[in-house]
């Protein structure tokens, strides 16, 4: 008859078990969130990461399968432990490989709104000194093609970029007409100006549109006025024109959050959802150009901006628990993160930074920059992110200036002081341009960092939906994109 | 019911010494497909007999109860079988040993479920193992294997290999799958194995050249944890070979499916191994998470691995949502659905071989039979206490019940 063994000649014994690396943090008085080397999450109490960190564990106490399921340990002889590891940062770190993938165009720095928050935008009608000429729109197009990335995306930004139409048209018809790339086109546009010239154009050319939308009418045009004050009436109708032509996943809408939109989150998404859209960006409002001369930035701190992103989170969910699908996207990002390793480039959220890596940045004076806020701190006199000029530079002297390659090395999540040890490295992002503009410095001093506190205040949040309110966190585990 | 796979001829006539066993095909009287040397025409009386002679068939295969009279200058083959073996059909494949007369059946065209045993050797021992493994030198099956290939149908859909370890002599059976590349590419291949070998390189390298284009291992992973995992297969070191062979073979591009069998000891974790599956193995093809075929050493271990279904299907239910919240496509085997959640039901498939498969009376007026797993009939069953009939009354009540 079968010769069975008892489980006790299954286990390791203590002297043949390795810690594998990972973070912790104090998460209540004598609790602990602890994040293995690819950002799963486990909880364990003072007692547990003390017995873990001295390898006082067995098979069969508990603590041993909890640590072993988690890759905290491993058999000093396993293999698997490290390569399923191994495996999961290659794929998680892989949005390297897509080099650049972004290339924006400012075709006119002019607009007809003046938002108090925005971040750049002129209001002129001196073409000549605020638009792209054609020269350097055709030596951007040449650094863009250079670029790694066998797929780029060209998005048209201003300024209001449908008021240098001509110049949208004629960068499209010259990128369609070189070979080597498979190229997608955004315009951000506030769609004051869409008109259905511009609408068959994109159809034509199947570009995808970006809009700005803060909320209710009252809220929105308070914070982006232009002359008659119709700004909201212009965006409804220009994103219920655009969906009906383009299609409706052909058409986003970005909101900003001022200090007036913060007790009104759940106006801000019912309008998303009157509007037929499938989600909402939830977004803080950035400390960069106009918005630091014209102190809106600092009218509301980290805390305020999370209680605000809770309420429109709970909003959300609750939406969906009813059986509406909707999402809140940047929740969507954050869960992608946290529950599979799908390399995500999203700029916040990597390390190395997305600056230059991720974007590029075309000036209308053929400046370039490293990223979209780069720039904007360029209009308030700080060029430290201009990493040189159409005229003279190539994509590779651009990509490996001294100015980029600092930036960069100095802000790696995975050696910078707080963020190497954080227990949300793994599902985190340098910020430079962020730090550099709040802190003068590239790295920061995270404890001091807005950015560090709304992450974190995230991350804890969605963590805290995940483990206590299962019908929540089976919502949450499917905005992961697939 | 449980259909008779094996036996032993009532007779035989006209098999030398030359060889030991033979493998045979089986042919309708009047078919008009090219004859091979394997054919044997298949009569179920005295009278299909003589019709065959006449056919000019050299090779008869009977099933009958009854006596069959040979003429004296019968100069070919005859196999006769008892008549519970009527089954058998027009394109049936069967091994033959000549000196004990014992027959297998290898291969039934008109069914589904066809899977060729390649040894009873394996490196595991698993406490619930349906099919115990020996330590013997059947490297003969093989052999048989590679006779029968030619004999199989190109149109068959699918072909399951198992063991014990089919990687046992890895070289040898990695030169069959070769043959089912040649000979039958559009057929779905599956084979059962430990994947312990694919943590050797070489095997996994191997693996890929064979180049079919339907050919998925699948490899049973039954905890997050190695002791757990260790304990269940009854060898030490499985787990990390196990879980390694999955990442070589999926980083060479090849197909794996992860099954997990549920008993005591898998189940009430079950939970946890799908959220481990999920965010370890995203990227393999298929995950079945399985009821346990009560045969075998399961039996022998009924203490210890019996858990009714009802008191793990919660966890079961979670399992799934975890797998399919992060798009892997799950499955559920073998169990019925009155023992599982609603939410579970698009994933509960009718997975059990046609030749094993059974339904107990409750089920007789059950609306949901048709679209149902029911039951293994081999070894010893065990009924779940959750097991009661859908009927359209209930169906109205069911959304009250959530």
């Amino acid at each position: 008859m079968a010769r069975f063994l008892a489980p006790e000649a299954f286990s390791a014994a203590t002297e043949d078990l390795s810690l594998l690396p990972f973070n912790f943090e104090r998460a209540e008085p004598s609790r602990y969130l602890v994040a293995n080397m690819v950002g799963d999450f486990i909880r364990l109490t003072e007692d547990e990461l003390n017995r873990l960190v001295d390898l006082r564990i067995k098979p069969g106490d508990g603590l041993y399968e909890k640590a072993y399921a988690a890759h905290l340990i491993t058999g000093t002889n396993q293999k698997a432990q490290r390569q399923l590891l191994a495996a999961r940062l290659r794929s998680r770190m892989s949005f390297l490989r897509q080099v650049t993938p972004l290339h924006i165009f400012v075709v006119t720095l002019r607009c007809e709104h003046s938002c108090p928050y925005c971040q750049v935008s002129r209001q002129s009608t001196d073409r000549s000194r605020f638009d792209m000429s054609e020269e350097t729109a055709m030596k951007a197009l040449d650094i863009a093609f250079s670029s790694p990335a066998g797929r780029i995306k060209i998005e048209f930004q201003g300024g209001e970029p449908l008021l240098n139409f001509p110049m949208i048209e004629m960068i499209v018809a010259a990128a369609k007409a070189r070979s080597g790339k498979k190229v997608d086109f955004v315009i951000a546009s506030n769609l004051a100006l869409l008109d259905d010239a511009v609408l068959d154009f994109c159809k034509l050319n199947n570009i995808l549109l970006s809009t700005s939308l803060d909320g209710p009418a009252d809220l929105h045009n308070k914070n982006r006025p232009r002359p008659g004050g119709n700004s909201h009436e212009l965006a409804v109708t220009g994103i219920r024109r655009a969906k009906e032509i383009l299609g409706p996943d052909r058409v986003g809408a970005l909101m900003t959050t001022t200090e007036a939109s913060l007790d009104r989150v759940d106006d801000i998404i019912d309008e998303y959802l009157q509007l037929g859209l499938d989600g909402i960006f939830l977004r803080p409002l950035s400390p960069f150009g106009f918005a630091i001369k014209t102190k809106q930035f600092q009218k509301y701190d980290a805390q305020k901006w999370l209680g605000f992103y809770e309420r429109g989170l709970r909003r959300v969910l609750e939406i969906s628990r009813q059986g509406t699908p909707f999402r809140e996207f940047y929740a969507a990002l954050i869960l992608t993160r946290m529950l599979s390793d799908r390399p995500i480039g999203y700029v916040d959220l990597r390390s190395p930074a997305g600056i230059g890596l991720g974007a590029l940045v075309y000036n209308y004076d053929g400046r370039v920059f490293a990223s979209d806020e780069g720039r904007m701190l360029a209009e308030t006199g700080d060029d430290a992110f201009q990493l040189g000029h159409v005229d003279h530079d190539s994509y590779s002297s651009l990509i490996l200036s001294d100015r980029l390659i600092s930036a960069i090395s100095s802000s790696l999540t995975q050696c910078a002081p707080e963020c190497s040890t954080c227990v949300y490295e793994s599902h985190c992002g340098a910020d430079p341009v962020y730090h550099h503009a709040t802190q003068g410095d590239a790295l920061g001093i995270k404890p001091l960092s807005a950015f560090c506190a709304r992450q974190k205040g995230i991350m804890g949040l969605l963590l805290d939906i995940l483990e206590n309110s299962p019908e929540d966190a089976a919502i949450l585990r499917r905005w992961v994109a697939s | 019911m449980t259909l008779p796979l094996y036996g032993t001829a009532s007779r035989s006539v006209g098999f030398g010494r030359d060889k030991a066993r033979s493998v045979v095909r089986l042919r309708a009287i009047d078919s008009t497909a090219a004859r091979h040397a394997a054919d044997f025409a298949l009569a179920r009386s005295p009278n299909e007999v003589l019709r065959a002679r006449e056919a000019g068939w050299p090779s008869i295969f009977v099933v009958s109860d009854g006596s069959i009279d040979l003429p004296g200058t019968f100069d070919g083959r005859l196999i006769a079988v008892p008549l519970k073996y009527n089954y058998l059909a027009d394109g049936d494949v069967l091994g033959f040993d000549h000196a004990s007369r014992k027959f297998r059946t290898l291969f039934r065209r008109n069914s589904a479920h066809n899977s060729f045993l390649v040894t009873e050797r394996c490196n595991n021992y698993c406490l619930m193992c349906s099919q115990p493994p020996k330590d013997v030198d059947d490297r003969w099956i093989l052999s048989e294997i590679k006779e029968s290939l030619p004999l199989i149908d190109p149109a068959t859909r699918a072909l399951t290999f198992t063991g014990g370890e089919t990687l046992s002599d890895w070289e040898d059976f990695i030169a069959v799958l070769k043959e089912c590349r040649d000979r039958l590419p559009a057929t779905a291949i599956q084979v059962l194995t430990n994947g312990r070998a694919f943590a050797n390189s070489t095997i996994v390298d191997a693996w890929k050249e064979i180049g079919h284009p339907h050919l998925m291992a699948a490899i049973p992973v039954y905890a997050s944890v190695d002791h757990i995992h260790d304990y269940v297969v009854q060898a030490k070191g499985a787990f990390d070979e196990t879980a390694l062979g999955i990442l070589k073979l999926k980083d060479r591009g090849q197909r794996v499916e992860i099954r997990v069998v549920l008993h005591a000891l898998t189940a009430p974790i079950i939970e946890e191994t799908g959220r481990w599956i999920a965010r370890n193995f995203p990227f393999v093809d298929h995950v079945a998470l399985m009821g346990l075929e009560n045969t075998g050493f399961a039996i022998a271990n009924d203490a210890m691995l019996w858990m009714d279904p009802v008191d793990y299907s919660n966890g079961l239910a979670r399992a799934v949502d975890h797998l399919s919240a992060a798009g892997v496509n799950v499955s559920v085997y073998n169990l019925p659905k009155c023992v599982l959640p609603r939410s579970v039901w698009p994933h509960a498939l009718q997975s059990i071989s046609d030749w094993k498969n059974g339904f107990v009376e409750e089920c007789d007026r059950c609306d949901e039979k048709n679209s149902c797993s029911g039951f293994f009939t081999t070894g010893r069953p065990r009924v779940s206490r959750g097991v009661r009939a859908f009927t359209s009354s209930r169906h109205e009540l069911m959304p009250m019940a959530g």
